[in-house]
């Protein structure tokens, strides 16, 4: 059971009479995965997370869940395993937080016991008794996520799941999801902001326009991007650009102040070397590129870039 | 089944807390209470008046009523959820789309028959206390049976406009097109028609045409026993080459069905 993979796409696409909403994606998600689905608004994340969940069919090729067609009827009883939080939901308002989970657990055959230990975990116990339209965005979005961990999936599919999260509240729910991730969850997070997701997924995937970009591990998709890591040295005084090897790293950009160097992955440590030996030097600082960076690189290459060759 | 209760119970619940049960409920209450009362005011007098002459108006009442209560409380029942995304999301769960709407028609639909019940009973209550005839059970038994029917049926008729449009006003709207066309534009054609037309329609044909109005089925259903003094217009008529009960209530009772069974078709085929 552990090998088989938990979902599975093979050469999905999904066309609408005036658009292909997803074009011949496949991919395979593992127990106890964390998967990261980017791409702007319109890429087809939630296309693709709507085929996972089986409420709408592919056009072509197979989707696979837990061994089972998710729209077919023998999906049925599967999907009381699978959690979902959709984006921009609002819930029912006239309803108290703890009513509208207690409606949510009893489709899925649990109790009222099981939504209050949910909203305890979320953290909204203290506004459990109140109507959910006095709940504020952050307060909705734990309801979601309560919603979404009814009954242990074994599946989780978040659709911006940190909208409207203080940053605390965001740490938290990072947090909740390493220790699902250990439990044996799989999840697939679908989001368009990027910082601080990165140490908490296995591999990513970049959706643009219906197609994949890109998919592989964060390391992966780094080195076959091949960006420049920053190396920033303080206290050299501009000795960075007497040093010709050195000065040729400077970004162009470069303002009046600007020592950052852009050093190509596998010069990095020979750049590194040779700053140290400068006396002056009070603290270097090495950023690799970002998520970001990678996403925005992928995204302008879309055009050029046969990445489908690419990332096998 | 569990599934078509919970989500039975939950729209029984939302109908109690919106405060439609006590609204609708106290609205029959007064206007019948205010029919059996001041119905034959008309005439000169007033106090409760002969059983015939009640049931006419209360009748009267609530195939205006009734129609348009069940589309206001049912018309955003799909566009609404699908608007807030909660639909999208119950589909994920474990649960069909007819379990849901059935689920769906069982809580409203309960709202409004209760709502019914306790409403025009009241009349009930105040007539068997001051005529006291076995009679009045019979004729409120059906009165109230049928106005139940009928509530269903527009809850039904409102279940298709809902998952036809996306947008709530659209659904809105269409609820009052729909209401105005089966309790007004259609008796004012039937009429016509008759009027119209020489020797185009006989009392049999537009008997059959009401058939196509649950309304009429309605009005038929209750004003077939009474004194025809009580009764004007084209219902006159039809009351004359009136069909059995049973028939009535069968049709009625098929005007709930059909409208849902046509929901649910629309509900399976419908895009999210």
């Amino acid at each position: 059971m552990n090998k088989a993979p938990l979902v599975s796409l093979s050469g999905v696409s999904k066309s609408y009479p005036k658009l292909t909403a997803l074009d011949n994606v496949s991919m395979e998600l593992h127990q106890g995965e964390v998967l990261g689905l980017f791409g702007h608004n319109g890429a087809g994340k939630t296309t693709m997370m709507k085929l996972i969940l089986g409420v709408i069919s592919p056009s072509k090729g197979q989707v696979q869940v837990m061994g089972m067609a998710p729209d077919s009827k023998a999906a049925w009883h599967s999907r009381a395993k699978v959690g979902y939080l959709p984006e921009n939901v609002s819930f029912y308002e006239h309803l108290t937080g703890l009513e509208v989970l207690t409606y949510f657990a009893r489709l899925k055959g649990l109790d009222k016991k099981d939504a209050l230990a949910l909203i305890e975990q979320v953290g909204i116990t203290h506004a459990m008794k109140r109507q959910v339209k006095t709940y504020s965005k952050g307060m909705r979005q734990r309801l979601g996520l309560a919603q979404a961990f009814i009954g242990a999936p074994k599946l989780l599919l978040l659709d911006e799941p940190t909208v409207g999260l203080d940053p605390i509240a965001t740490a938290e729910f990072y947090q909740t999801v390493d220790q699902l991730k250990n439990q044996g969850t799989s999840i697939i997070l679908c989001s368009h902001v990027l910082p601080g997701v990165e140490q908490h997924i296995d591999r990513a995937i970049i959706l643009s326009s219906g197609k994949m970009l890109a998919m592989g591990t964060l390391a992966q998709l780094r080195r076959d991007a091949d960006l420049p890591v920053a190396i920033k040295p303080c206290g050299l005084n501009g000795a960075v650009r007497e040093d010709a090897k050195l000065m040729s790293y400077l970004s162009d950009q470069a303002g009046d102040n600007n020592q950052t160097l852009y050093v190509p992955e596998q010069e990095k440590l020979a750049i590194l070397r040779q700053l140290l030996a400068y006396e002056h030097l009070t603290d270097v600082k090495v950023e690799a590129a970002s998520l970001e960076q990678v996403y925005q690189h992928y995204l302008s290459g879309a055009h050029k870039l046969t990445s489908g060759e690419k990332r096998s | 089944m569990r599934q078509i209760f919970t989500v039975a119970n939950k729209e029984f619940h939302d109908g109690l807390r919106n405060r439609w049960f006590i609204s609708i409920t106290l609205i029959f209450a007064l206007l019948s209470v205010g029919l059996t009362y001041f119905g034959a005011a008309a005439s000169g007098t007033t106090g409760v008046t002969s059983l015939s002459t009640t049931v006419a108006s209360l009748s009267s009442l609530a195939v205006f009523l009734i129609p348009l209560i069940a589309l206001l409380v049912s018309y955003d029942s799909f566009v609404g959820e699908q608007e807030g995304g909660t639909l999208l999301l119950l589909l994920t769960y474990p649960l069909s789309k007819s379990q849901l709407l059935l689920g769906k028609f069982l809580g409203q639909g309960s709202i409004i028959a209760l709502a019914t019940f306790l409403g025009f009973g009241t009349s009930a209550v105040l007539l068997y206390m001051n005529l006291g005839s076995s009679e009045l059970v019979a004729t409120f038994a059906v009165f109230i049976t049928s106005a139940i029917l009928l509530g269903l049926s527009f809850t039904a008729i409102a279940y298709i406009l809902s998952l036809l449009v996306s947008e709530k006003s659209k659904a809105a709207g269409l609820a009052l097109i729909v209401w105005f066309l089966f309790a007004l534009a259609f008796d004012l054609v039937m009429l016509a028609l008759l009027v119209g037309i020489e020797d185009g329609l006989s009392q049999q044909g537009l008997t059959q045409l009401m058939m196509l109005n649950p309304s009429d089925i309605f009005r038929l259903v209750n004003l077939a026993g009474l004194d025809s003094t009580d009764v004007n217009g084209v219902l006159a008529v039809a009351i004359n080459a009136s069909m059995g009960q049973g028939v009535l209530f069968s049709l009625l009772l098929l005007w709930v069905v059909l409208p849902l069974s046509v929901a649910i078709a629309i509900f399976r085929k419908k895009k999210l």
